[in-house]
C-alpha cells in the first residue's frame, strides 16, 4: 500500500472511530480528491494542526457553523445553536484526536512525529495556504444529512525539528 | 474517604467530559479540580490535597510529561497516581510516560468505560492518601 492509500484509510478509520466514541455517531465516508493548489474561500469552521519530524505537514477539519454546533452539543451533551468558545473548543479537540490518531499510525512507517497545538478559525470568506508544496489529501464524510471535511498533507521535511508554517490568508470577516 | 481529583487538559471540552465521565464512575470523588496545562495543574497542587491527576500531554506552557515529572519528583506528591488521558499513542512518550511513573495511560478517543477501568485499578492507592 503506498503512503496516500495508507493515509486516506488511516484517516477514515480515524474519523469513524472518534466520532462513534466521543460523539456515539455513525459517519459515513464519502469521496477522496487531491489538490494541489490552495484551497477555494472558506466559510465557517475550519481547524488545523501541525505534524513534525522527520515527514512534515498539516491536517486540517472544515465543517459548517451549523455541524460544529451539532458536534458539540453531541459530545458534551448540550444545548447549543450560535459558535461559540465551547464549540470552538470542541471542534479543536475533535481535530486533535483525528489527526492524533493518523500520527500515531503512521509513526511505525515513517518515524516519531510530532503534533502542535491545535488552531481553530470562525469566519466568511477567508483563504488558507500551507507554505509547503505537497500535495492534499481530501476526504469529504457525511453525518445525515451533513457533511464535513477533512485533508491532510505531508511531505518529507526539510527541517525535521521545525513546524510546517500554515498562513491565514487576506480575509473579509475573520473571527478566532 | 472521597478523592480529589485534578484534571489536566488544555481542552474545556475534554475536562467537562472528564468531569462527567468521574461522576458517573460511581467512585467516592469530592471535589473534581480542573487546569489548562501544567503550570495550572502545580499551582492546584501547591493549594489542595489532590488524592489522583488526569493529564493530557499535548498542552502549552507545561506538557503533561513534565508535569507528570514535576509531581514523581516532589516528595509529598509522589505518591500521587497519574493517569495520562492523550492522543499521544507512540512508544516513545508512553515509555516516557511509564519510566516517570505513570500510573496508566488512556488513549483519546476514549469511553467511559475505558476510564472507568484504569481509575478502579489505580484508585485503591490514590484512596489511601
Amino acid at each position: 500500500m503506498n503512503l496516500k492509500d495508507h493515509l486516506v484509510e488511516s484517516l477514515s478509520q480515524a474519523v469513524e472511530d472518534v466520532f462513534s466514541t466521543m460523539l456515539g455517531v455513525s459517519i459515513v465516508p464519502g469521496e477522496v480528491r487531491s489538490e494541489n493548489e490552495a484551497p477555494d474561500a472558506h466559510d465557517g469552521v475550519l481547524s488545523f494542526i501541525g505534524l513534525a519530524g522527520s515527514w512534515a505537514g498539516t491536517g486540517c477539519l472544515s465543517c459548517s457553523p451549523v455541524l460544529a454546533c451539532r458536534a458539540c452539543s453531541q459530545m458534551l451533551m448540550t444545548e447549543t445553536t450560535s459558535v461559540n468558545e465551547e464549540v470552538l473548543d470542541a471542534v479543536a479537540e475533535l481535530t486533535n484526536m483525528i489527526i492524533g490518531s493518523v500520527k500515531n499510525d503512521l509513526e511505525r512507517e515513517l518515524g516519531p512525529l510530532g503534533l502542535s497545538i491545535p488552531t481553530v478559525v470562525f469566519g466568511k470568506n477567508f483563504r488558507t495556504k500551507s507554505a509547503g508544496h505537497a500535495e492534499w489529501i481530501v476526504r469529504r464524510f457525511h453525518w445525515d444529512s451533513d457533511a464535513f471535511e477533512v485533508r491532510i498533507c505531508l511531505a518529507p521535511s526539510e527541517h525535521p525539528a521545525g513546524l510546517q508554517p500554515h498562513a491565514l490568508g487576506p480575509a473579509n470577516q475573520m473571527g478566532i | 474517604m472521597e478523592s480529589d481529583v485534578l484534571v489536566v487538559d488544555d481542552s474545556a471540552a475534554i475536562r467537562k467530559i472528564l468531569q462527567r465521565v468521574l461522576r458517573q464512575t460511581g467512585m467516592a470523588i469530592r471535589d473534581i479540580y480542573e487546569a489548562g496545562d501544567g503550570q495550572e495543574a502545580l499551582q492546584v497542587l501547591n493549594s489542595q490535597k489532590i488524592n489522583l491527576v488526569l493529564t493530557d500531554i499535548n498542552m502549552p506552557k507545561m506538557d503533561g510529561i513534565q508535569l507528570l515529572a514535576a509531581i514523581k519528583g516532589a516528595p509529598e506528591w509522589r505518591s500521587i497516581p497519574v493517569v495520562m488521558v492523550t492522543t499521544e499513542g507512540g512508544e516513545a512518550k508512553v515509555g516516557e510516560a511509564v519510566r516517570l511513573g505513570a500510573a496508566g495511560y488512556v488513549r483519546k478517543p476514549f469511553t467511559a468505560d475505558q476510564i472507568k477501568e484504569k481509575l478502579l485499578g489505580v484508585l485503591p492507592a490514590a484512596m489511601s492518601l
